[in-house]
């Protein structure tokens, strides 16, 4: 018998009982469904993130105290944090041929009160460098000079969210004295407002200080939680990298072999850091979704098997007039890979608009911007998987099927 | 009679293993049936004609001796070598007719020939037409299994029986559902075909129907009491003609 008979025979046979033939697809369209969404979700999250981190200035590298967690196998010490010093920011400015800015910053919790208003958040100490990095820019009053840092004015930067807190009546926050943990500080400038991240995270909760004034006065350190450099040009990014670990080597009189107290953050390594985490939790999410692909298949298979039992009769029949036994298997697992492969084609649609009804209610009506997107290879996954599914869970029906006895089978009641 | 032998039993034994008991089904059962014969096998319930007509039909193998369907050895032969045998040389009629349900007549007697890969659609569907108006069925084609009375869904399976040309048309109780009139009206029918110089071989516990056909095999106790050809043999169309018309 020919394929394109095995076929016809199959769609008859699913025509025959549209009904049932639907309830079984059903499974595999809400388990293919749930994957293509789970899919789009994230590779949607995945793509909006990457996109975040290229808005940054793309040569920007981040200098971290202490070593590398794998390498202290989570024995980590204290001093660890404190390695980079006033010293390491200087020489880098002196001696590095590849940066175009660099930014030392602390950070400490802070509380921002303006009369009876008050707030609560990160208050960060840097220099005016951290805009060019940050791709911020103000909109009033100005920066803080590079005098006013080493001065270690009382001055800061607001963020839009934290103006709206203290100055609730659209007051001139220029010029006005808030008191920051305590300590009155001069308004001098406030920062155009970025929104929202993609998971919405307010960016616009923020509170600039001369990096100085922050060490001097709030935290009593001597050391930088971290140090922000921007290479001239991307491309110079991991030489400019190189050379900053060169400096800082040898500012450190570290030897060949010497623990290394001080680790480069790229934006590339980042990247794919992001990149990794976010393949795993996509996966996570998939597998969870194909679990309920596995549990449409095990429906495929109960049915498959309930309508070999109903079907006896007519497979004596076809055996009677010469069906073979790899007919009568055929036939079978034909049917089942086409309800699962139908199942997955109406899956696939369904999750694909429901990814992108999602994706416009999140663009059009939320603050969360995820990009959803479903791309070619997950259908294709899909309808692997699928047909995976009804090969597997039609085997042991068709098989059950292609072993009857003619003789049993033309008897069956 | 002259012509070549279709079936040619020799000493067909078939045990079955119940449990710890063997039932002999046949105990050695020799016979040859000709082309164009039209037989009556009769016996009466465990006389052993159904263990005979599944190993007719090459649905079953003896346990022993040997059974040649139109020259062919069947006994050693593998399930799916049998298989293509009953496709190219056996047609069978049941007594429920086993047509399938919400498939019409003319898709029910294209079945065989779907498993037939040197048949192609077209030739297929002619095929299939011709042996429906064979059996006077030509304007009901398109008619699904469910909207036929009971003598035209045996009509189509009979024609479903004739489509592959087979070397002998195998009947189980075929009237054994239909009413009186309908029964005579088949069995007009078998003799026609009978008359075009098919083999027919009628299996049947009702001694009525062996009037109609040229000679009766009776089996007992799985074994073979008597072959004899019948010298006066009925004509189903007369005593049809005979029958009162009944009230539509």
């Amino acid at each position: 018998m020919n394929i394109t008979n095995l076929f016809k025979i199959a769609f008859k046979a699913i025509g025959a009982n549209k009904m049932r033939s639907f309830l079984t697809m059903l499974g595999i369209i809400i388990g293919v469904s749930s994957v293509i969404i789970m899919l789009a979700l994230g590779t949607g999250s995945k793509a909006t993130i990457m996109q975040e981190i290229e808005d940054l200035d793309p040569g920007t590298f981040t200098i971290m105290p202490g070593p590398d967690y794998e390498e202290v196998e989570g024995n980590w010490l204290p001093e660890y944090s404190q390695t980079l010093t006033k010293a390491d920011y200087e020489s880098i400015l002196e001696k590095s041929k590849y940066l175009k800015a660099v930014c030392p910053m602390v950070y400490t919790s802070g509380q921002f009160i303006n009369g009876k208003n008050n707030h609560s958040g990160t208050l960060q100490g840097v220099n005016k460098e951290f805009l060019v990095i940050n791709g911020l820019s103000i909109t009033q009053g100005s920066m803080f000079t590079d005098a006013e840092v080493k001065g270690s004015a009382k001055v800061c930067i607001l963020g839009k969210t934290v103006v709206d807190k203290l100055f609730p009546n659209n007051a001139d926050p220029i010029g006005t004295v808030i008191r920051i943990n305590n300590i009155p500080i001069n308004v001098v400038g406030v920062l155009k407002s970025k929104g929202r991240t993609a998971f919405g995270q307010d960016q616009d909760d923020i509170v600039l200080m001369p990096y100085t004034t922050v060490m001097k006065r709030m935290v009593s350190q001597d050391y930088f939680d971290m140090i922000y450099a921007a290479a001239t040009t991307k491309e110079m990014t991991s030489l400019a990298a190189d050379d900053v670990t060169e400096i800082l080597r040898t500012n450190h009189k570290l030897k060949e072999g010497d623990l290394q107290d001080f680790r480069i953050m790229s934006l590339e390594e980042a990247t794919s850091r992001v990149d990794s985490v976010m393949n795993i939790l996509t996966l996570l999410l998939s597998c969870i979704a194909g679990i309920s692909l596995l549990v449409g298949g095990i429906g495929i298979m109960n049915i498959m098997y309930v309508s070999v039992t109903e079907r006896t009769r007519e497979i004596g029949l076809r055996m009677s007039v010469g069906a073979r036994t790899v007919d009568i298997m055929s036939q079978f697992l034909i049917e089942a890979i086409l309800i699962s492969v139908t199942g997955g084609l109406i899956g696939v649609l369904i999750g694909g608009g429901i990814s992108y009804l999602a994706r416009y209610i999140m663009l059009n009506f939320t603050e969360v911007h995820i990009l959803i997107a479903v791309e070619p290879w997950t259908v294709l996954l899909s309808f692997a998987i699928c047909t995976v599914t009804g090969i597997f869970f039609g085997w042991y029906p068709a098989k059950k099927a292609a072993n009857l006895d003619p003789i049993d089978a033309l008897r069956y009641e | 009679m002259a012509q070549k032998p279709v079936i040619e039993l020799d000493g067909i034994r078939r045990d079955f293993v119940v449990g710890e008991e063997t039932v002999h089904a046949l105990r050695g059962v020799s016979f040859t049936i000709h082309e164009g014969e039209f037989v009556t096998i009769m016996g009466t319930s465990g006389s052993g004609k159904s263990t005979l007509l599944n190993i007719l039909g090459c649905l079953d193998t003896p346990t022993s001796g040997e059974y040649r369907l139109d020259g062919t050895p069947v006994r050693t032969m593998s399930k799916t070598q049998r298989a293509v045998l009953r496709n190219r040389k056996i047609g069978f009629v049941f007594q429920s007719y086993n047509l399938l349900a919400k498939t019409t007549a003319v898709e029910n007697v294209e079945l065989p020939l779907m498993y037939n890969s040197a048949v192609g659609a077209r030739e297929r569907r002619e095929r299939a037409v011709t042996a429906l108006q064979r059996v006077g069925l030509g304007d009901r084609l398109n008619h699904k299994s469910n909207q036929m009375s009971g003598g035209q869904m045996q009509r189509v399976a009979i024609a479903r029986a004739l489509v592959n040309d087979p070397a002998v048309i195998l009947a189980d109780e075929a009237t054994g559902n239909l009413d009186t009139r309908t029964s005579f009206e088949i069995l007009v029918l078998f003799q026609q075909l009978h008359a075009e110089g098919r083999t027919i071989i009628f299996v049947t516990h009702n001694p009525e129907i062996a009037q109609y056909s040229t000679r009766t095999i009776t089996l007992s106790d799985g074994k073979l009491r008597e072959d004899r050809l019948n010298d006066n043999i009925l004509d189903a169309a007369t005593k049809l003609a005979s029958l009162p018309v009944e009230e539509e």
